[in-house]
């Protein structure tokens, strides 16, 4: 039995994941704007099409000087993205937003250049990072999965945007589960379940048992009181069709 | 070394202090040493229940800030030779403790007793989390209604990441204690049944404490359930948990099934 969910004009939230370079003062903060400088001038416009994000949680600076930070780094044609690691006592509406739960990648390599004249080092920095290595044969990522076997609590948040989550247990009222691939619950989904969270309109969300405040699958979101009561305490599996999401009762 | 207990919530109201005193003081009975330290700074109360208000005169804080020696603010009970209170400073808040203090005070505890058991404020902030991070055990103190178990469903989320014994890689042993249970309400629905709330919180179950006029009693007397009406539905409850406790294994008394003929008559033409 299959059920129509979504009204098709919904709007669609996707959630999607960029590199961004991160760069973490250290004090005395007039050194290490020496010492950016002195990689400005070894990679000219290294910044320059890069997004920023500046990471102060090992600095413990006062909002004016924070402030003058971000100044000094403009004023050297640094544009920041985002702030992350500062107390909220410490922002100010004009800054750059807070962020967190950032991944670490692997560190960004500064390529050398020796400019030879201004208007090169324009172009380069457009080229750059380094093209020969977009240029190597690319070896197709491999699908991956996260298996949990304990009971996701109330105020947890498991977040794998890298595939498909598995939990052996149930997820509790106020937790969420937010998966790039589909997610797969051998329990009870009483709390939000959000599948193919960057753009993946494959995903599925299956639950043994549902009783969800929230599914969202690939941006597209139904709240519990939207659901069709006749769902709720059975098995079901969840899946997008177009711009709706589908509810199949499982067994 | 002795054990060290959290009896934590989330929510409050829901019977901590209450809980941390019975099962303190059913413990002492079984001639085990016992201190029960209150971590509520700035809203203490477990000296009100313990029947020792006017005899605090140095209390955790103190002991922290090095103001006085844990034998100096350690209150012996009345009753029990074997029971001790560590009261909480009611002046201060719970900015008051720190990570370090609270470890020293605790590594000292466990040298003198068998049992330390900590009772946690409400809450998810400082007085709750320092409250638990040196716990071997948890009782998470639970009613059977919607709002606590899922406030007690967080602070089992807690307990497994941000104590000591999680990040060190071993697992908390986590207890659920069902306070204020009422039988013929959970029949009748208006309250979760005892399935229901384990199957959410899947975490074993330490006893089931009816809902009884004879815990407000004791409280407003001073003395611990376990002390003062020890033949009453909710402190045999507690001696049970108790003895659970201590290592026994000890079946769970269902409040509401163990009335007779005519009980069970009466009870099902009532639901």
């Amino acid at each position: 039995m299959t059920k129509v969910l979504t009204d098709a004009r919904s709007i669609r939230i996707k959630g999607r994941s960029f590199l961004a370079v991160v760069l973490s003062p250290d004090l005395p903060l007039d050194q290490w704007l020496e010492r950016l400088d002195d990689l400005a001038a070894r990679s000219a416009g290294f910044f320059l099409d890069r997004p920023v994000v500046l990471d102060v949680s090992e600095l413990s600076i006062k909002k004016a000087e924070l402030k003058q930070l971000i100044d000094d780094l403009a004023a050297r044609k640094v544009r920041i993205m985002g702030i992350e690691g500062a107390r909220p006592s410490q922002l100010t509406p004009e800054m750059p937003p807070a962020m967190k739960g950032g991944k670490p990648a692997s560190d960004v390599e500064v390529t050398a250049q020796e400019p030879e004249t201004e208007a090169e080092a324009e172009v380069a920095a457009v080229v750059s990072p380094a093209p020969q290595r977009q240029e190597a044969p690319q070896v197709r990522a491999i699908p991956q999965s996260l298996t949990i076997d304990e009971p996701v609590r109330s105020g947890q948040s498991i977040i794998f945007p890298e595939g498909d989550i598995t939990i052996v247990g149930s997820v509790a009222s106020g937790a969420e589960v937010i998966a790039g691939g589909s997610i797969h619950i051998y329990g009870t989904l009483r709390g939000r379940a959000m599948a193919g969270s960057i753009g993946n309109s494959n995903a599925r969300i299956f639950c043994r048992r549902l009783e969800a405040e929230l599914i969202a699958i690939d941006g597209i979101y139904k709240m519990a009181e939207d659901m069709d009561s006749s769902l709720r305490g059975h098995a079901v599996q969840l899946s997008l069709e177009g711009e709706t999401i589908m509810a199949d009762i499982l067994f | 070394m002795g054990k060290v207990i959290v009896v934590t919530s989330g929510k409050g109201g829901v019977g901590k202090t209450t809980s941390t005193a019975a099962l303190g003081a059913a413990l002492a009975q079984r001639n085990e040493k016992v201190a029960v330290v209150d971590f509520d700074v700035g809203l203490r109360n477990l000296d009100l229940v313990m029947g020792a208000e006017r005899r605090v005169v140095y209390d955790l804080v103190n002991v922290i800030n090095g103001d006085a020696k844990l034998p100096q603010a350690l209150i012996r009970d009345k009753r029990l030779d074997t029971l001790f209170l560590l009261p909480a400073s009611q002046t201060r808040d719970k900015d008051a403790l720190t990570e370090e203090g609270v470890e020293r005070v605790i590594g000292e505890l466990k040298r003198y007793f068998d049992w330390v058991i900590c009772d946690s404020p409400a809450g998810i902030e400082k007085g709750a989390t320092l409250a638990m991070r040196h716990a071997d055990v948890a009782v998470v103190v639970t009613n059977p209604e919607v709002s606590s178990v899922r406030d007690s469903d967080r602070i089992i989320g807690m307990l497994d990441s941000k104590t000591l014994k999680a990040e060190n890689g071993e697992r908390m042993e986590k207890h659920l204690l069902l306070t204020r249970y009422d039988s013929l309400r959970a029949e009748r629905g208006d309250m979760l049944k005892v399935d229901d709330v384990l199957e959410i919180l899947s975490i074993p179950l330490l006893g089931i404490i009816p809902e009884s006029t004879d815990v407000l009693k004791a409280s407003n007397l001073g003395a611990p359930v376990t002390l003062s009406d020890a033949r009453s539905a909710p402190a045999q409850a507690y001696f049970e948990a108790a003895r659970r406790l201590a290592g026994e294994i000890v079946p769970v008394t269902v409040p509401g099934e163990k009335r007779g003929i005519f009980g069970k008559l009466f009870g099902r033409k009532a639901a």
